[in-house]
């Protein structure tokens, strides 16, 4: 076939306006957060006197930390989506952000004697939130991996990984109104553990199915 | 040269993104030879044959249809356009056991390429067109190969218009995979 007949042919497949595909992203991440949402509803719940503790600086970062990620984790996924965007900044954000959290360990190991650190960085319930985060983002991943499929990602691991990172930070945003334990020993540890859990799978994901 | 060429393009997906049909016909006729330049070259720094060059611009030609909403309205075309080919390209090179590196900081030529070649063929499409199912096969070849419409495509094989757009999407979608599994 000659390239003009091909042209012609994809001239006629044209119909419409084309929607950008930061639409697509956020419609297409909706029904995953949904289902991640009503997940979280029914099997957890906010834990009791959330909003009476809501000041508490522990708590506090540890409800808005992962939002700060996610936030992150979405500009990146979009710029890995898109071929020739520079997603360096955002991933570059997302160093300072583990930055900041490096920052909440090291105070809170000034503010905390050494006698209790080993409490505070077990919790109450680890192997729980080992299993809850990477449940919760199940359905935010593969919605993410969906619209990605749309995207035109040059880099399919790293993008998938990014997806993981996104689904793996609204699970934790979730999950952290259930946890009793606000410890940032806790949350580095045992929150960054499952997000690494979901940010591999994302990744084996992406090798495999973001291809094009 | 360059910047206009560049702007030119922004000008024709804008205009193409919109639904201006016209538009993205003159944006891809003038893409085809910048990325003919572009992959040759492309080709000859690996140095692998440039006979295969048509395939990969017809297979980049797809994607950058299949894939047009991943361009940032209002952000340049150029490294749009090149990431995806350059993408292909080691693709390409990767599925006949190559592994190349191509820096992509060499696109800026490519945008002048105005030699008009209109007549190149592609060996590959054709193969694959051939592993379509058979209503796609018929509507993607009646309207690429003979140049009818999508109403007159409908006409010829009593489908409604609908279908013959459905066909037609399926049909093109199905051959970027075929060209980027198979190759």
């Amino acid at each position: 076939m000659k390239t003009e007949n091909l042209i012609h042919a994809l001239t006629a497949d044209q119909s419409g306006p084309t929607p950008p595909l930061a639409r697509t992203l956020m419609r297409g991440l909706l029904p995953g957060v949904a289902v991640a949402v009503l997940l979280y509803l029914v099997i957890l719940g906010s834990r009791p006197h959330l909003l009476a503790h809501f000041l508490e600086p522990r708590l506090l970062f540890k409800l808005i930390f992962p939002w700060a990620v996610g936030a992150c984790a979405l500009a990146t996924v979009l710029r890995l989506a898109q071929p020739g965007a520079d997603a360096r900044r955002y991933g570059r954000l997302l160093l300072v952000l583990a930055v900041v959290l490096g920052a909440a360990v090291v105070t809170e190991l000034i503010v905390v004697p050494p006698a209790h650190w080993k409490a505070s960085w077990i919790g109450h319930n680890a192997r729980f939130c080992l299993i809850v985060i990477p449940t919760l983002s199940f359905a935010p991943l593969i919605a993410a991996l969906i619209v990605l499929r749309r995207g035109a990602p040059t880099n399919p691991v790293l993008a998938g990984a990014a997806a993981g990172l996104l689904a793996a930070a609204i699970g934790a945003g979730l999950y952290a109104t259930h946890c009793p334990d606000d410890s940032p020993l806790f949350v580095a540890c045992w929150y960054g553990l499952a997000t690494l859990v979901v940010v591999i799978i994302g990744s084996i994901a992406g090798s495999k199915w973001l291809r094009w | 040269m360059r910047e206009d060429g560049e702007r030119e393009w922004g000008l024709f997906l804008q205009a193409a993104n919109t639904g201006d049909a016209l538009a993205y016909r003159r944006f891809l006729t003038v893409l085809a030879p910048a990325l003919r330049q572009f992959i040759r070259r492309s080709l000859s720094r690996a140095c692998a044959p440039e006979t295969d060059a048509e395939d990969i611009v017809q297979e980049v030609l797809l994607a950058i249809h299949l894939k047009r909403q991943t361009w940032m309205s209002g952000s340049p075309v150029a490294p749009w356009v090149f990431t995806i080919a350059r993408h292909k390209v080691i693709d390409f090179l990767r599925r006949r056991g190559r592994r190349v590196h191509l820096p992509l900081d060499d696109f800026s030529e490519s945008i002048a390429a105005e030699v008009e070649e209109p007549n190149l063929i592609g060996a590959d499409i054709d193969r694959h067109l051939d592993s379509l199912s058979t209503v796609q096969r018929k509507v993607v070849k009646s309207i690429a190969v003979t140049g009818v419409s999508i109403a007159e495509t409908a006409a010829d094989l009593s489908m409604s218009q609908g279908a013959v757009r459905v066909a037609l999407h399926r049909g093109l979608a199905a051959l970027a995979t075929k060209f980027s599994t198979i190759g």
